[in-house]
């Protein structure tokens, strides 16, 4: 028998601490939408789209009234269209963002995933297509987002990717000027992409996934940081410890709401992605959660540290409540979306080298930061190098969503409204990175043994 | 399929009398009540049997939430599963 207690207190973290249901995205294989015309794919696109996620937005608002609980984002991935339109007889995939755009529309799903590239080892004619038509894409649709893979730990790091990343992200941040660069948002450039991930920029469908599947993204940053309000000045062993116990609440949330929609939608159900999503809004931040733990401001010296033991407690309370992990699964740490976040950059001690180092332990890496829009696209790719370069060497995901400022410099802000939120720009390192991203190649893949 | 209702307001005579009547109108049962008054709060929680209701659950839900505002009362209808979910092993 329930205890009024426990059903209050599952209210409160729905009505009072932000838990939500962060996303369900369908993964929609479209291995069989390829046609030698570029115009005809499109249209196969759309059509398969539509057909397989043309109730998910009703099921899904059928069941946050069912269970009340929020459910944030319906959203749609699919296969990298780079494998997608390669058959095509076309020097360019606009048509096909814009048939996904269209889609992504009459389903009523804010974004869609898949405009995607892997290229960690060489790319294909398709993906060099692929990547050229990124700034295009981005401008001319509202709601397709695109991801590159550029390295990965059994691959290396393919570096003339990267370079070629650092001037794709400028020119759509220039593309997009007069949204503040809103382009590069919908951008990602990661190391060891996953095939599930549910979250955006970054969703795909893998080629290893069935034809259709939902996968689930669930959040609940403010619900660790109301924990944690429960247990000031206790050793970490009990701060682990609460983590562990909310996060397994909130993944069982997370489970409950993807097996339903799953049956609903006679889709099978893919994995729960055990990840902590902040959002702009007061009290739903990860870094009020990092500064609860006794730092004064997020980016002070013992912030990698608290990060690690959040993210893995996260992972650790998750995993014994849903079936099936995957996806990007650990704590996410957004600038723009993120309220401590942007207060902690604003007042100048978190920095993008700090920020850098916080993504050695945990998911996933620079993400939606803001930088002077006159910085050069050698040293956009620079940072994706180094990016890439953790995730390769410590076998993880991370990725760069980096937001070149058009016209901005740094003591300014851009606006991105929504979910995305706003950024203060930050300062990169003023020295130049050209020779080093000109030489081109390939890091070739890092030992896995004699780790240190 | 069981629901839980759950009903927060300011204390007053009727309350769980006019919950109840809504509830029967749509062919809803209960099963079981708690309630309490805390710092005020008129705080009631009843379990309900939904197989049999006239509504589908969601509208249920909504229909129930509206007619909350109307009466000053905050009035929750959820399937039981989520809480089990979350606070049983």
């Amino acid at each position: 028998m329930l205890r009024m207690k426990e059903i209050l207190s599952t209210q409160d973290m729905i009505d009072k601490q932000h838990l939500d249901i962060r996303t369900i995205t369908m993964g929609i294989s479209l291995l069989d939408c390829t046609d030698r015309d570029v115009h005809v794919c499109a249209q196969k696109i759309y059509d398969k789209i539509v057909r397989c996620a043309k109730d998910l937005v009703k099921v899904g608002q059928d069941i946050e009234w069912e269970f009340g609980i929020p459910i944030v984002n319906k959203r749609i991935a699919v296969t990298p269209i780079s494998i997608v339109g390669s058959s095509c007889d076309t020097d360019s995939y606009v048509p096909l963002a814009v048939a996904m755009d269209q889609a992504a529309k009459t389903c009523g799903v804010n974004f869609i995933g898949g405009f995607t590239a892997l290229v960690q080892k060489g790319a294909t004619k398709g993906d060099e297509i692929l990547m050229n038509s990124i700034p295009e894409a981005l401008s001319c649709t509202e709601r397709v987002c695109a991801s590159v893979n550029v390295g990965s730990t059994k691959a290396g790091i393919n570096m003339d990717a990267v370079a070629k990343m650092g001037r794709i992200v400028k020119k759509t941040s220039e593309l997009t000027a007069d949204q503040d660069g809103l382009g590069c948002a919908k951008l990602v450039v990661f190391a060891n992409a996953v095939e599930d991930n549910p979250f955006m920029a970054g969703a795909f469908h893998g080629v290893g996934e069935p034809e259709c599947v939902i996968n689930v993204g669930v959040s609940g940053p403010g619900v660790v940081y109301h924990a944690l309000q429960s247990v000031k000045g206790k050793p970490f062993d009990v701060v682990a410890e609460t983590i562990k116990k909310t996060a397994f609440r909130i993944t069982r949330m997370g489970q409950i709401v993807g097996v339903e929609a799953s049956n609903r939608l006679g889709v099978p159900f893919g994995i729960v992605d055990l990840s902590l999503a902040p959002t702009p809004a007061v009290g739903d931040s990860v870094a009020r959660i990092l500064e609860e733990m006794g730092l004064e401001t997020c980016g002070t010296h013992g912030t990698t540290a608290a990060l690690a033991l959040l993210n893995d407690a996260v992972k650790k309370g998750g995993v014994m409540a849903s079936n099936h992990v995957g996806g990007l699964s650990g704590a996410f740490i957004p600038v723009s979306e993120d309220e401590g976040m942007i207060a902690a950059a604003e007042s100048g001690v978190l920095s993008l080298s700090k920020l850098e180092a916080m993504t050695c332990v945990c998911s996933v890496g620079l993400d939606m930061i803001a930088i002077p829009g006159e910085t050069s696209a050698d040293t956009i790719a620079a940072i994706i190098a180094d990016e890439a370069a953790i995730g390769m060497v410590n076998s993880k995901t991370t990725a760069v969503r980096i937001l070149p400022a058009p016209g901005k410099n740094v003591g300014d802000r851009i606006e991105m409204g929504g979910l995305l939120g706003s950024a203060p720009v930050m300062p990169v390192i003023d020295s130049s990175s050209a020779d080093f991203i000109a030489r081109g190649g390939r890091i070739p893949a890092p030992l896995q043994s004699l780790k240190n | 399929m069981k629901a839980i209702v759950t009903v927060v307001g300011e204390d007053r005579v009727g309350i769980i009398a006019s919950v109840c009547a809504q509830l029967a109108s749509y062919n809803v049962n209960v099963l079981d009540i708690s309630q309490t008054v805390m710092q005020g709060f008129f705080t009631m929680m009843m379990v309900v049997q939904v197989s049999d209701s006239t509504l589908p659950l969601a509208e249920l839900a909504k229909k129930m939430e509206e007619n909350g505002k109307e009466m000053n009362l905050s009035i929750k209808l959820q399937r039981a599963d989520i809480f089990k979910a979350m606070h049983r092993v």
